[in-house]
């Protein structure tokens, strides 16, 4: 158990520190912080230009989905950047269990997650004068732990395609694309055709945006919580298909001696 | 003339190279594709063909643009991470005339976003795309190319000297997308931003553009513009070049990634 909570810490933690070049602060700015609200102010002058909603609908559905980039990409590079610097192949025959390698690497990757959320929706809300009542400040901060840890979730299924597929980072503009796209986040649910807004269902921030603008349009932490509820399920599922997904590729993996190949 | 053969021998390489990247594929296509689909449910599927045609266009320069800032910041972190970087900088070759091929190959790629971003309009908007000056539009295209892969070789500069300038890439995403009026109208945006805006060359590629498919106004000064940017952007990124390269050169940074 002692073992299995080493790997969750410890290899967690430097294999976030890696993910930005061995922690150079100015990275994660420039790479995650900023890029979040130039998003922000991009959707937000196309909405005005079309005139569908308010700045309180981008700031608050852009800065939810920033939450998406770093858990997404950070996941997937957890497998990627390993194949790089060719430690792959030793990862997968050391006897270190799984759950707790991929959790402990989840786990601050879904804190980083929610904290570029935090950071987008305060400056977001900032530049563009969007208020937000008091009483929704603890609320909205667990709106976005929540959509952070269900973004990771699909970020787990997301590195263990890495297995298998050697364009991750393909991949996760791809998925990150279609959460801009259908998940409510720019374009709302009711002006996207009705297949596309069931599929939206089962993708992460969307529930969590819809509960964060609930939030901010006055609700209550009781108002949104089958909102949160739909949301942390939707990333247990993810997660779970993620995990059972690494378990498959990594012995196909080993079946096929292509792990390096990918 | 060695020097010309050189430079166009490396493009077409280049051209040739990148275009079997996935990924370059990906922005080059996709994006357009994705936010062609944004602007047609965000405009209720309007039925102004006028603006459609215009939403063709600025997401097929959308993708242009993206593919400039990530790749060309992407082909030199390859390069120096393959352990080439070094190679390159002491060939006999200028090293101006090594770059500058790279990042006009991968903007010139973009004939790919706008071919994608046009044909999926006609196909899913049902519009026709009738362009008003073909002449106009065939010239602006390869001129604003020109001068957005130049201004992707100006920042290149930049990537030689700072290991994570790759990174800085990404920062120019959003902007220049929001304040060049691809798929916002500048009347939306702030007065101070118009003046920002005409330092970058897709501002003037867009209205070349928009204006010979419209036929809204005369083409040919914005594409003198996209031709005029494209000598400063060329003239500044080698001085800028040959700054970094100093610099990396006496601190030994070149091979450091």
């Amino acid at each position: 158990m002692t073992h299995r909570l080493r790997v969750f810490a410890i290899g967690g933690f430097l294999s976030y520190r890696a993910l930005f070049g061995w922690l150079n602060p100015y990275l994660f700015v420039i790479i995650l912080l900023v890029p979040s609200v130039t998003q922000i102010m991009f959707f937000a002058y196309l909405g005005r230009a079309a005139g569908v909603e308010d700045d309180t609908f981008y700031v608050v559905g852009n800065a939810v989905v920033a939450a998406a980039v770093p858990c997404l990409f950070g996941m997937a590079d957890t497998i990627t950047d390993e194949r790089y610097t060719h430690t792959l192949s030793l990862l997968v025959v050391s006897p270190a269990s799984r759950l707790a390698l991929f959790l402990g690497r989840a786990a601050p990757v879904a804190a980083n997650g929610a904290i570029v959320a935090a950071f987008a929706f305060v400056v977001g809300s900032l530049v563009l004068g969007v208020s937000v009542p008091f009483s929704a400040l603890a609320p909205l901060a667990l709106t976005i732990l929540v959509t952070g840890f269900a973004c990771t979730g699909l970020g787990i299924v997301n590195a263990s395609l890495g297995l298998r597929w050697r364009e991750s980072a393909l991949l996760s503009n791809l998925i990150l694309y279609f959460l801009l796209l259908a998940a409510g986040v720019n374009v709302p649910l009711d002006l996207l055709p009705g297949w596309l807004s069931t599929i939206a269902q089962g993708l992460p921030v969307t529930h969590g945006v819809e509960a964060a603008r609930e939030l901010v349009a006055g609700g209550t932490l009781t108002d949104v919580a089958p909102l949160l509820g739909a949301e942390l399920l939707v990333g247990v599922a993810y997660a779970a298909v993620g995990l059972f997904l690494v378990r498959l590729f990594e012995v196909e993996a080993r079946r096929g001696a292509s792990l390096e190949l990918a | 003339m060695r020097l010309a053969r050189s430079m166009a021998v490396g493009w077409a390489l280049h051209f040739k190279q990148e275009s079997r990247n996935p990924f370059f594929l990906w922005i080059v296509i996709c994006t357009p594709l994705i936010y062609a689909t944004m602007a047609y449910f965000l405009f209720r599927g309007g039925t102004d063909g006028d603006k459609l045609v215009g939403a063709a266009v600025g997401t097929g320069m959308m993708g242009i643009w993206s593919l400039t800032t990530t790749a060309a910041a992407a082909a030199l972190q390859w390069r120096r991470r393959s352990g080439i970087l070094e190679l390159l900088v002491a060939a006999p070759l200028p090293f101006w005339a090594i770059l500058a091929p790279i990042t006009i190959a991968i903007s010139a790629l973009g004939i790919y976003s706008l071919l994608a971003s046009m044909l999926y309009t006609r196909l899913l908007y049902g519009v026709s795309l009738e362009i008003e000056d073909w002449l106009a539009f065939a010239v602006a295209v390869p001129v604003g190319i020109l001068a957005i892969g130049l201004l992707g070789f100006m920042l290149g500069a930049a990537f030689v000297r700072f290991r994570a300038a790759w990174a800085v890439g990404n920062l120019f995403e959003f902007p220049v997308w929001t304040i060049c009026g691809l798929l916002i109208p500048i009347a939306v945006l702030p007065a101070w931003v118009e003046p920002v805006a005409w330092v970058f060359a897709p501002t003037w590629g867009m209205n070349a553009l928009r204006d010979a498919a419209l036929g809204d106004g005369s083409p040919w000064d914005d594409i003198a513009m996209c031709a005029a940017l494209s000598v400063v952007y060329g003239g500044l990124g080698v001085i800028l070049l040959r700054v970094f390269l100093g610099s990396a050169r006496r601190r030994g940074t070149l091979a450091l990634s």
